[in-house]
């Protein structure tokens, strides 16, 4: 038996019992560690226990009254969880079902709006999905010491300031699942959408987030936004190897090679998309989902349904407006054959100037300009697109498209 | 847990209210007070005089230094507060969220340092 990959399915679950059982984050992380090693010494001789989560809690349950036991700072703690001292983990505590409800507690806790939204993002890493804090630094651009001191100031909050350790009620249940689910978001597109800095972690990210949507969506069956935001990020992941070509160019989602896209995910995803709009009507993510399903069902470019996608994503604007969902909107309508009516409303956007300084509002417009032959204004519109653009692969995109015009 | 509940407002847009405004405010006031004394929430509260009654005290090397004043220049103006017991942040914040102060200004909620007794 293969014990690391044990302690690496074991490991959130058994963690998230023990934050609520000594209700301490970094308490539960040093006893689960010593649980760990203690297993790695006796299990190989003795045997693997019957449940590995149960010897494990009630493992680390011990350590951690032996770490309290020596640690005279905490003789404070130590009489609050003198009540725990004698109890082995009662098996109902670790029925799947009650490790789920700690698990969504853990996600509650982890995401609480009282944590600043970069901590909230390395908390659910670190606690949830069990990366390593190189890892979680890595990803976000910034020093392991920095985002371990970035930690640190998160637990000590949630200890410090009272943050609860459980789901919030119905009447708050909707505003707080949002936080939650902007977080599951922000972590796959850290992965997704920068295609800069580690690749190996990138793919981790997604993977990670995706992992933690399948948990919502397993914990809260009923919410039609948690099934629409696991539909994106699955459709969107779905298209991942068609994404980049061998010399790691960007390829555009008109150009891309259909048939690299994981049709068994986009099944999924589709299937999820419209179980999403059945039950929670036009959410955030269930429109965004349906947006995605849309191009995926398309067997070629040519074939997308660009009118169903235009009335989306106005049917998006409209309920959530911003101005990359005003721009996108534009986009889908000149695809739809609406070139003229896509470029006003590409030029209202621009007057607006909310967009100042991005480079998609150009090189949308850019593109718009070469489909209707207007070859001069399209070279202007991709120059001023490359001024703007930083990421490498969409210069090179950028570039290759200035010169059909030029 | 107990919690302080700070309450922020601009001193100025308070003042450039009217009377019939400020009365209505005072009502609501009135009446969150009353509620919360009556939960098992309340520990104390007060309102406070405008910060141009204010004095700030330093003292450097033994000497007392008494300034006109509240410490900083801000926007907002501490005008009063709330201590209350809850059981988590979420109970606070809730409580947080009732008072007038919040839709006018903000409201900082602190959880209270638990200390040894001073015999």
């Amino acid at each position: 038996m293969d014990l690391e990959a044990t302690f690496r399915d074991e490991r959130a679950r058994a963690l998230a019992t023990l934050i609520r059982l000594l209700g301490d984050f970094d308490l539960a992380e040093d006893a689960l560690q010593d649980a760990f090693a203690a297993a790695l010494e006796q299990w190989p001789r003795a045997g693997v226990p019957g449940n590995p989560r149960a010897w494990l809690v009630s493992a680390a349950r011990h350590k951690a009254i032996d770490r309290l036991r020596r640690d005279k700072r905490l003789a404070a703690k130590r009489e609050e969880l003198a009540y725990l001292a004698p109890a082995a983990a009662a098996p109902a505590e670790l029925e799947d079902e009650a490790v789920a409800d700690d698990r969504l507690r853990l996600i509650f806790t982890c995401c609480h709006p009282a944590l600043a939204p970069e901590a909230q993002v390395a908390l659910t890493l670190k606690t949830l999905c069990g990366l390593a804090v190189e890892e979680i630094a890595r990803a976000f651009l910034v020093s392991p010491p920095t985002m371990a001191q970035r930690l640190v100031r998160a637990k000590g909050k949630i200890r410090d300031a009272g943050i609860p350790y459980e789901v919030p009620g119905s009447d708050r249940l909707a505003e707080r699942l949002g936080g939650v689910l902007s977080v599951v978001y922000l972590v796959f597109n850290e992965g997704y959408v920068a295609t800069s800095g580690d690749a190996l972690i990138r793919r981790e990210l997604c993977g990670e987030a995706i992992r933690l949507g399948r948990l919502l969506r397993s914990l809260m069956p009923a919410e039609g936004e948690v099934a629409g935001l696991l539909a994106l990020m699955l459709l969107h992941d779905a298209r991942r190897a068609a994404r980049v070509d061998a010399r790691g160019e960007l390829v555009t989602l008109e150009e891309q090679d259909r048939s690299l896209w994981d049709r068994a995910q986009i099944a999924e995803g589709r299937a999820l998309a419209r179980d999403a709009l059945r039950r929670g009507g036009a959410g955030f993510y269930a429109l965004q989902a349906a947006i995605a399903a849309l191009h995926a069902e398309a067997a070629r470019a040519e074939d997308t349904d660009w009118p169903q996608i235009a009335a989306l994503y106005a049917l998006l604007l409209r309920l959530y407006p911003s101005p990359v969902v005003a721009l996108n909107h534009a986009a889908a309508v000149a695809m739809g054959e609406r070139l003229e009516r896509g470029l006003r409303l590409i030029e209202r956007l621009e007057q607006s100037g909310e967009l100042r300084g991005y480079h998609l509002l150009p090189a949308a417009k850019a593109d718009i300009l070469r489909r209707m032959g207007r070859k001069a204004d399209a070279a202007a519109a991709y120059a001023q697109a490359l001024q703007l653009v930083t990421h490498e692969a969409e210069r090179r995109y950028l570039e290759r498209r200035s010169r059909e015009v030029g | 847990v107990q919690y302080l509940l700070l309450i922020y407002e601009n001193e100025a847009s308070w003042a450039a209210l009217s009377e019939a405004e400020q009365g209505k405010i005072f009502q609501e006031y009135m009446d969150y007070s009353r509620r919360i004394r009556k939960s098992a929430n309340y520990v104390g509260g007060n309102a406070l005089q405008p910060t141009s009654s204010a004095t700030t005290v330093r003292v450097k090397n033994g000497k007392t230094l008494s300034t006109d004043g509240p410490f900083a220049e801000t926007r907002e103006q501490l005008g009063g507060y709330y201590l209350v017991e809850a059981k988590d942040l979420d109970e606070a914040i809730a409580l947080a969220a009732g008072i007038p102060g919040a839709r006018m200004g903000s409201v900082e909620v602190r959880p209270i340092l638990p200390t040894p007794p001073v015999e």
